[in-house]
């Protein structure tokens, strides 16, 4: 009944996202301000994460192909598929949900522990708009993000493969370029959207209705991303059954 | 003008208020006083509608809290103003920048007509050269200046302002306390104050409510509090040691 509340809670929540909007004026502002935290501020964690797990998953290919009779061009098109179809949509977002989610979640329940949630509800603000609608406008520019993740996650992986002896520049250009499906990056994206909105809203609703004090504020973010990550993970596989099969 | 009529909020089947008639009038500083868990706080929440009363209703000039819908409560929020005990600046705008908020939120005003609004409340809330710095970078006494000013730059019809001078020094508690009696008198505001501080109530009670386990147990002005012959009152007066030296000069009437 709780697992029912808090869906029919959310759904509510979003619901209300959408009801009296904020300003222009101030929506910029804060559209703006989040894009530079949430986006431009993860750049360089998703660009070194993703560079470095291209270089393992193709040595960790190149490795396990050890076959004569497979053609080392196999390296790169295993790294690209690797790296476009699960590994920057899938868990790039599982490791934001850590940075970005956890900074959501904290920073609205400290709203709401400071009284500040209730100070904008004092002044007519519509409280869910004016937090929530922000933030997921500026994760709607997160597939530019997810874009870097995949070239820097492929960019590592042909460093590794070739300045590691696992094959030459022409087998690693050949196989990335192998047997490409647009369809493919297609649906990496629109996973990708669909991740960003995950990645808004369910931080932003631990934060909003979180209780208590400074303590709460830590559970709401460890569970808060327990959540986002799980709900991630689930939507995943049904949006790869879905579009793959 | 608000009116009370008989509200009753209870949590988990324990009633936190009981039963409360009172009026809180134009022009004058209301105060709310009782002891610490006395429902003063959960009463100033219930007349923002944060939270829900179980019956009775709350009566801002005709309007009933309890019919509004979203977007009319936000219509009346953008009447009111709210100094909370922690201040509730928000941490990451200047102090220019709150005081502005309710302006920028709630009116098509020039940013120059803003920035000059906003300049005027700063004078007179005495924040000089305060303008460009953050909420952490002032004191317990600025910051509650800054939050008067965001509470009525937008001359709201409605203050609330709950334990306004808690954690300052008398001067500045009384400073404070005289600060938000002026503003009240200046743009005619219903202002309602929660408080336990005996300085404030004989500063600037207008109107008293005393609140005792969540029922009203006496009502009056700050001239008539000292005289008062209901026993709550008098324990929760002369529990300060200055009062009580100072009660030994007032005569305490038989009846009232």
């Amino acid at each position: 009944m709780n697992f029912l509340f808090h869906i029919g809670n959310y759904l509510m929540m979003l619901y209300r996202v959408f009801g009296k909007f904020t300003p222009w004026t101030i929506m910029r502002q804060l559209i703006l301000r989040d894009i530079d935290t949430l986006i431009i501020g993860s750049t360089g964690t998703v660009i070194f994460l993703s560079f470095f797990v291209g270089g393992v998953v193709t040595i960790q290919t190149a490795l396990n192909i050890e076959n004569p009779l497979i053609p080392k061009t196999i390296v790169g098109f295993a790294t690209r598929q690797s790296i476009i179809l699960e590994f920057s949509p899938t868990l790039v977002s599982i490791i934001m949900a850590g940075k970005v989610g956890s900074y959501i979640t904290s920073s609205i329940a400290t709203m709401r522990v400071t009284e500040q949630i209730d100070a904008l509800k004092i002044m007519g603000v519509n409280t869910f708009n004016y937090l929530i609608f922000p933030k997921i406008v500026a994760m709607m520019i997160y597939p530019i993000l997810i874009t870097f993740s995949m070239a820097f996650g492929i960019y590592g992986g042909y460093l590794a493969a070739v300045y590691g002896g696992f094959g030459t520049t022409s087998d690693f250009i050949t196989g990335v370029t192998e047997d490409f499906r647009p369809y493919h990056v297609i649906y990496a994206y629109i996973k990708t959207l669909v991740f960003a909105f995950i990645l808004a809203t369910i931080p932003a609703y631990h934060g909003y209705f979180s209780k208590g004090g400074s303590l709460q504020v830590g559970k709401a973010a460890t569970i808060s991303f327990i959540w986002t990550s799980t709900v991630i993970i689930v939507v995943n596989y049904f949006l790869t059954q879905l579009m793959l099969t | 003008m608000i009116q009370i009529e008989k509200l009753n909020k209870q949590f988990n089947g324990n009633y936190v208020l009981k039963n409360i008639t009172t009026t809180f009038e134009v022009g004058k500083t209301n105060l709310i006083i009782g002891e610490s868990g006395s429902g003063k706080t959960v009463l100033v929440k219930c007349m923002l509608r944060l939270h829900q009363i179980d019956s009775g209703d709350i009566i801002y000039e005709n309007r009933r809290l309890r019919d509004l819908d979203d977007e009319d409560l936000i219509d009346l929020r953008e009447q009111m103003g709210m100094v909370f005990q922690g201040s509730a600046l928000f941490d990451s705008m200047t102090v220019e920048e709150n005081i502005a908020f309710p302006l920028k939120m709630h009116t098509k005003k020039s940013k120059d007509e803003i920035l000059e609004l906003t300049e005027r409340i700063i004078q007179r809330v005495n924040l000089l050269n305060s303008n460009k710095k953050f909420p952490s970078e002032l004191s317990g006494g600025m910051q509650k200046r800054v939050a008067i000013a965001r509470a009525v730059v937008s001359k709201p019809k409605y203050l609330f302002c709950d334990e306004p001078n808690s954690g300052l020094d008398p001067y500045t508690a009384m400073l404070i306390d005289n600060l938000i009696a002026e503003i009240t008198q200046e743009y005619q505001i219903t202002t309602i104050i929660n408080t336990h501080d005996m300085n404030s109530v004989l500063e600037i009670g207008e109107k008293i409510i005393f609140l005792k386990g969540g029922q009203k147990n006496w009502q009056g002005t700050k001239h008539e509090i000292m005289n008062s012959s209901t026993q709550e009152v008098r324990d929760f007066l002369y529990s300060n040691k200055v009062f009580r030296e100072l009660g030994k000069y007032v005569d305490t009437p038989k009846t009232e």
